[in-house]
């Protein structure tokens, strides 16, 4: 059985005086057990919407989204959250930030301890635990936001365009940060991007959206074996299913352009 | 000089102090130079000597002392329940929708137009002035404090909810340390507007204070006393300030950061 499914679910916006936008389309998706599934699509297609409604953040207008068979009806810590924006709380030092859902489980302290500074350790930013938010550089804040959702031991992990504000080195390295933690950990992840390198890099499935109003038009299995190793992007079979995307996405982004002339 | 480069802490401090100084000239200047009559304006000199004899003499410690417990038990009183009201205000939507629009109403009314009828009530006695106090800082600080938790940046909101806040540690954890620092921040603006409450309260049907003091003075057009009770309320007023700042600084370290 699938750990997540999205049936028939979309969004549309309604604003008085004017004919109700469509988001996002009836859409279906049955996401796998440790599958690592990205989404790529012209900015505008939906695909941010779909996450915030598999996250809870957002109510769809029709159809339902099961996780383990159970209807979401709202935000819980069985799917942790990595935003775009840099959500750190930013009164709470890197430990405490990291501790925050563990506490919200009412863990005794030493044992939020021992789970932080695990995730802190995997993450690369040991010695870093009682810096505040505003010390650290993007990418580091993108780190503790990443051990934060994983210390909670979510089913799921959504990313919504976790590195697209950070400098393209950083973003490389931090795909290979994710990755390597994906495929020790086993976990389940549903991550949007609009960056065609890093899905087919991340992804065991890459689906690509339409314009809008979106729907999920492309559903790739990624041929490439793991432990993957950044080498890979130079390799054939990377380069292929990246033309093959690009023009797949290339598509869109044109019909989206046209839609706003 | 250039906009917006800093200015060296060394610097700032003596350009601080040196307009304190060219007050202080002018009005010397003003004051021995004969351009002003004595009975109008006290010259400086005149002024230290007689806040000496105020103080040692007349017992004017006693009034000090009398106007910063009023002002501190009446804005102490209006913070205590303006905090936990206004959080609420700024966390529940419909809380704010029944309190807002009389709150709003309220803040404009003038506290000092009050005191008639704080008199006719509550006597010339303490909780008068008390009273005047509480209603110049308690809706004020109730409407600003609804802001900034009504404020506070939505990312976060949601972050904490699929960290999987519940609604009430949603505004424990994150609304309340959210907005600490701004409401440090009004809290110390507030009290400053209080004491221009206090004063007002003491001008009119007060027997000790540092404006009753200053309505005393008048009557006897003693400006030096006058202007030395001025000064003293505008250093209580400073030193007031300095002490929130370093408190607060204190407190949030993280809100400094980055600025």
């Amino acid at each position: 059985m699938s750990i997540l499914s999205v049936r028939g679910v979309s969004r549309s916006f309604v604003s008085a005086g004017h004919p109700p936008t469509v988001a996002l389309q009836a859409t279906d998706l049955d996401v796998e057990e440790n599958d690592f599934i990205t989404i790529l699509g012209p900015s505008g297609c939906g695909k941010s919407t779909l996450l915030r409604i598999v996250a809870g953040l957002d109510q769809q207008s029709s159809g339902e989204v099961l996780l383990d068979g159970k209807r979401i009806v709202g935000p819980g810590a069985d799917r942790g959250m990595v935003f775009q924006s840099y959500t750190l709380f930013p009164w709470l030092t890197v430990l405490d930030n990291v501790c925050f859902g563990l506490r919200e489980r009412n863990l005794p302290r030493a044992e939020q301890l021992e789970i932080a500074n695990a995730f802190i350790q995997k993450v690369g930013l040991r010695g870093f635990e009682n810096h505040f938010p505003k010390q650290l550089s993007g990418g580091m804040q993108q780190r503790t936001a990443l051990a934060r959702a994983l210390a909670n031991n979510p089913r799921m992990l959504l990313m919504d365009e976790p590195f697209g504000a950070l400098d393209h080195q950083t973003r490389e390295l931090m795909q290979e940060l994710l990755l390597g933690i994906w495929e020790a950990e086993k976990k389940t992840v549903l991550f949007v991007t609009h960056d065609i390198d890093e899905a087919v890099f991340m992804g065991s499935r890459v689906m690509v959206m339409s314009a809008r109003p979106g729907r999920i038009k492309l559903d790739r299995e990624v041929p490439l074996a793991h432990p993957r190793h950044y080498s890979v992007k130079t390799t054939p079979v990377f380069a292929e299913l990246k033309a093959d995307l690009t023009e797949q996405v290339r598509a869109e982004v044109i019909a989206s352009q046209n839609i706003q002339q | 000089m250039r906009p917006l480069t800093p200015v060296t802490p060394g610097a700032r401090i003596a350009l601080g102090i040196s307009f304190f100084v060219l007050f202080v000239a002018v009005w010397a200047a003003a004051t021995f130079g004969g351009f002003v009559s004595k009975t109008f304006l006290a010259d400086p000199v005149t002024m230290v000597k007689s806040g000496y004899t105020l103080l040692t003499e007349m017992g004017f410690a006693k009034d000090i002392g009398m106007t910063v417990w009023r002002v501190l038990g009446g804005f102490l009183l209006a913070a205590a329940l303006a905090l936990p009201l206004g959080v609420m205000m700024g966390a529940y939507k419909p809380i704010e929708a029944f309190f807002e629009p009389f709150v709003s109403f309220a803040r404009y009314l003038p506290a000092s137009a009050f005191i008639p009828l704080l008199i006719l009530w509550a006597g010339i006695g303490e909780a008068q002035k008390l009273a005047v106090i509480f209603i110049g800082s308690f809706f004020q600080l109730v409407l600003m404090i609804a802001v900034v938790v009504g404020n506070t940046r939505r990312d976060l909101v949601e972050a904490a909810y699929t960290l999987g806040a519940s609604d009430s540690s949603l505004v424990k954890r994150v609304l309340i340390p959210g907005a600490a620092p701004e409401i440090a921040e009004i809290l110390r603006m507030v009290l400053g507007w209080a004491w221009t409450y206090v004063i007002v309260a003491e001008l009119i049907g007060a027997s000790s204070g540092i404006g009753h003091m200053i309505t005393d003075s008048q009557a006897l057009l003693a400006t030096d006393q006058i202007i030395f009770g001025i000064i003293v309320i505008g250093l209580i007023g400073l030193i007031s300030d300095l002490f929130f700042k370093t408190v607060n600084r204190k407190m949030f370290p993280w809100a400094a950061l980055g600025k």
